[in-house]
């Protein structure tokens, strides 16, 4: 444990209990990050930073307030501290403000993997070589692969430290790379890109850029030449990269906040069947090495895996300490914050149970339908599900690629649509935090000519 | 602002000389170009929900970036720490990264002249917090009181203070004082144990706090929130595919700015990637249609100054009758492409590498009685609110998403639709616009911009306008 980050976090709480403060809690993050982009095989630019900050949340008796800053030095600290106690002033008395119960608190032992010391050492030339064999190799794929939106390499090393007036410290360190690149496939007037990614908490986890690179480039290719379709109502199918997005709605949908105002239309469902009977759905923080995994949450209280939808019932939300005292309920460890304000919700890896079906399969049982492998906007109301977002993909016409589509919108209600999802991928793979298999459902309209 | 009253020299005694011996450390190992962007930055917000006052947070962060360009390559290093020998060694990092033969020589730095778009003697976050705090009680209760059917009410008042200074190897130095303010009320409606719907409302901009209290109150913001969701509760479902839209003034101005702005960035174009790249000059809109980016309209909260490069922002005509004009450039796509920038070079922060973004970007009012425009349609979609947009730069596809809209049945507004999202193509779809209102609207002061990973706010603006075909995603 840095001793110094630990101690400074330490003597801010005890210095808000010392100005007034009746609990406190303190965060201080700091990271190195690491940015470079190459495009048409020459480096392109080249970012490169240390950075910290501290926040501070502060109660007197059931008022809060809140501070932040960047700047550490003592004076800063002061700045900081005074602050979030004056702002408690004029917060409202909330009764179920404060701090988790003191039986909560904890962190999850064992190596979670979230740090390669090995990022760090790399060196600057092994990054731009990386991200320039990833964008070669998009552009050696093809010849109609003939300009690129660059490649990029990025890779960040940060340490996490929490502490609280109830004698709760952790801290943790944490690394990633990642890679990118998007080419631009044109053909005629008709011109499309498209993107393929990897990400790792150590380097030796990327995907080969080599790979990187030929994926992208298939994607573009398989966008030309698109056309818009009519007016109609077919089964649509989520490509694994699209169908996580029916993932993000779900979790807005079963976030605490939004279930005690009422803005949700899962709100008050538990136990209901919500979803249809082959759709599971795992929030779990304590994967080694994912993305959405941590030691403990944002309020000190151990990261856990709580199972949202078993077989289309709704089990639980996520909570934070606060959501869960509105409802009645106990945490489930999804408290999520930056430096500032009150700790909010977040996920940790989020999922659905892959099924049995392989995608193949999926797509061959469509007649006349539409694969989804590109959404647009923001279409989406979690208050009374409705659904409507702009799209691109392929339309399959007796189980098989027929062409590409683009300038569409898919639509329905979120749902109907959950009910009706008839089949799930057998094809669950971790990119992020965020994993879906492909995901086939029964009817949606798709909005064209 | 004078460089001696800055908050950098008069608390961390930066002086010129500094700034000086730091641009010769980042034009060390040679490159074209070098600056310097300092911020110091304050923010609060206030939150009200279930009418608690339930979080207030106030904030502090600064720091100071370096970017050195040789030719195509940009080295960029930055520090939140302003000591000399920090700065010293965030110049040295992007140095090397930018390494090249020495070409730039010698510079002396010179304080130009420069707009005063936001003569705001105290900013809001330099006020009293409690005047703040009673902005959202304000909006939370007469939500509340609007109607019987609104159960759920929260408002969000959030204000910063950015001071920047630009330091410049060609010889500029800029400094601004950019305050910032919104207030944001979102309301829930329902009735007869039926399901909810929500309204939504905000504005400010690079204002004072009196604007608050008597130009826009809370109370207006409230009661348009409540209105929206009151209205929703007896929507029908969209219509789907194409048909002809009307779009209200204001707000609804987001449509140029994903179906045109993104894509006249000259980053995009340069690299050759923007659905007009190569299309200077071609008719990309019906001739009803002038399109302006303009940084330089007082207190908007898309305007600036200087942009983050130290340029002063401009007007820029993007498409004037319906011929494309120009791009929107910043220092880097300027000198490659040897033209000027537009004062379009912006950054999130001191952390950020700057690119070209939009400012306030709206069309010019044409002829038509709004009224008129709606009556000319026997079966339509009116839009009079929206939600968020987005574009794909390479095939210029671009959708935004109508919050608030009703059905045009013979020429009148009859039901409320629910929540579509509009789609179309960048180039085409401003060729089918046949009726431009005389009512220009710009947005309350909303709009905040991402690109990239960087966010940084904008407005927009529009009168109502008339488009022949596009398509509805709905679902009837």
């Amino acid at each position: 444990m840095d001793n110094h980050l630990a101690e400074l976090a330490r003597d801010i709480v005890r210095q808000a209990l010392n100005g007034g403060a009746t609990d406190a809690e303190c965060t201080i993050s700091e990271g190195e990050e690491f940015s470079s982009n190459v495009r048409m095989r020459e480096v392109e630019n080249i970012k490169e930073a240390g950075s910290r900050g501290a926040g501070l949340r502060i109660l007197i008796g059931k008022r809060t307030g809140s501070s932040y800053t960047s700047d550490l030095s003592r004076d800063g600290v002061d700045r900081m501290v005074k602050s979030a106690i004056e702002l408690a002033d004029l917060t409202t008395e909330d009764p179920h403000a404060g701090l988790p119960d003191p039986d909560e608190f904890g962190s999850v032992t064992g190596d979670l993997q979230l740090y390669s010391p090995g990022v760090a050492a790399l060196d600057t030339g092994t990054k731009i070589e990386t991200a320039r064999r990833a964008e070669c190799a998009a552009l050696d794929f093809d010849p109609r692969i003939s300009n690129s939106d660059g490649s990029s390499f990025d890779n960040y090393v940060g340490r996490h430290v929490f502490a609280n007036s109830r004698e709760f410290i952790g801290e943790y360190r944490s690394s990633y790379c990642s890679l990118s690149t998007s080419p631009v496939a044109k053909d005629g007037e008709s011109m499309e890109r498209d993107y393929w990614y990897t990400m790792s908490r150590s380097f030796d986890g990327l995907e080969a850029p080599e790979h990187v690179g030929k994926t992208a480039a298939a994607r573009a290719l398989r966008r030309l030449n698109a056309t818009k379709v009519d007016t109609q109502k077919v089964p649509v199918i989520f490509e694994p990269r699209t169908a996580r997005s029916l993932l993000d709605h779900i979790y807005e949908a079963v976030h605490g906040m939004s279930i005690y105002r009422h803005e949700s239309f899962l709100a008050g469902r538990i136990g209901e069947r919500v979803a249809s009977e082959s759709v599971s759905v795992v929030d779990d923080g304590t994967m080694p090495g994912l993305f959405g995994t941590s030691p403990f949450d944002d309020e000190g209280v151990p990261s856990r895996r709580t199972v949202v939808i078993e077989r289309g019932v709704l089990k639980s939300y996520l909570l934070n300490t606060y959501a869960a005292r509105k409802l009645g309920l106990k945490t489930t460890g999804n408290a999520s914050r930056g430096l500032t304000g009150n700790a909010g919700i977040g996920h940790g890896n989020l999922y659905f149970e892959g099924g049995v079906q392989s995608p193949e399969r999926i797509v061959a049982g469509v007649r006349n339908g539409f694969y989804v492998t590109e959404l647009m906007g923001f279409g989406v109301n979690i208050v009374t599900g409705d659904y409507s977002r702009g799209a691109a993909g392929l339309w399959i016409r007796d189980g098989e690629v027929a062409f590409a589509v683009s300038e569409v919108t898919i639509a329905g209600n979120l749902i109907e649509m959950l009910q009706t999802i008839e089949a799930v991928g057998s094809d669950l793979e971790f990119r992020g935090s965020v994993a879906a298999p492909t995901i086939k459902i029964g009817e949606m309209t798709v909005g064209g000519r | 602002m004078l460089f001696s009253e800055s908050v950098f020299s008069a608390r961390f005694g930066i002086t010129r000389q500094d700034l000086e011996s730091y641009l010769a450390e980042a034009l060390s190992q040679g490159g074209d170009y070098a600056d310097l962007y300092f911020e110091y930055l304050l923010t609060s917000s206030i939150s009200i929900d279930e009418s608690m006052v339930k979080s207030a947070t106030q904030g502090v962060s600064m720091g100071v970036g370096v970017r050195v360009i040789s030719g195509e390559r940009t080295g960029y290093a930055y520090s939140d720490d302003l000591s000399p020998d920090k700065i010293r060694k965030a110049a040295n990092v992007a140095a090397h990264i930018a390494a090249a033969p020495a070409k730039v020589e010698k510079f002396d730095l010179n304080e130009g002249r420069r707009h005063n778009l936001y003569p705001v003697i105290t900013a809001p976050t330099e006020t009293a917090f409690r005047e703040r705090v009673d902005l959202v009680k304000r909006a939370d209760h007469a939500a509340r009181a609007a109607d019987p059917r609104i159960f759920q009410v929260q408002a969000v008042y959030a204000d910063n203070l950015r001071q920047v200074m630009v330091a410049t190897s060609d010889g500029t130095l800029s400094l601004d004082r950019q305050p910032l303010a919104r207030l944001s009320v979102s309301a829930l409606a329902r009735q007869n144990g039926g399901a909810p719907q929500r309204g939504h409302s905000g504005g400010g901009g690079r204002i004072g706090l009196d604007y608050f209290l008597n130009e826009k109150t809370p109370e207006q913001f409230a009661a348009e929130a409540a209105r929206e969701a009151i209205a929703m509760l007896d929507a029908v479902d969209a219509p789907a595919g194409e048909m002809t839209v009307v779009l209200g003034p204001g707000w609804p101005g987001i449509l140029l700015h994903e179906a045109v702005g993104h894509g006249l960035e000259a980053d995009f174009n340069r690299k050759g990637v923007s659905a007009f790249s190569g299309r200077v000059g071609q008719k990309v809109a019906s001739e009803l249609c002038t399109v302006i980016d303009d940084g330089t309209i007082g207190n908007r909260r898309g305007s600036l100054n200087v942009d983050d490069e130290g340029q002063p922002t401009r007007r820029n005509v993007l498409i004037e009758n319906g011929i494309l004009r120009g791009y929107l450039q910043d220092k880097l796509s300027s000198t490659l492409l040897k033209t000027e920038s537009t004062g379009s070079g912006r950054r999130e922060s001191y952390a950020h590498i700057p690119m070209p973004r939009m400012t306030n970007t709206f069309m010019l009012a044409g002829e038509s009685d709004p009224d008129d425009i709606i009556r000319s349609v026997p079966k339509g979609m009116y839009c009079r609110n929206f939600g968020g947009g987005q574009v794909d730069i390479t095939s210029g596809n671009f959708v935004f998403s109508a919050s608030e809209s009703y059905l045009i049945e013979d020429g009148k507004l009859t039901r409320p639709v629910r929540n579509a999202t509009l789609i179309g193509n960048g180039p085409e779809a401003l060729k089918y616009v046949s009726m431009v209102g005389n009512d220009l609207k710009l947005d309350e002061g909303i709009g905040t911009c991402g690109k990239e990973g960087q966010s940084v706010p904008v407005g927009v603006g529009i009168p109502t306008i008339k488009i022949d075909k596009m398509t509805v995603g709905g679902r009837a």
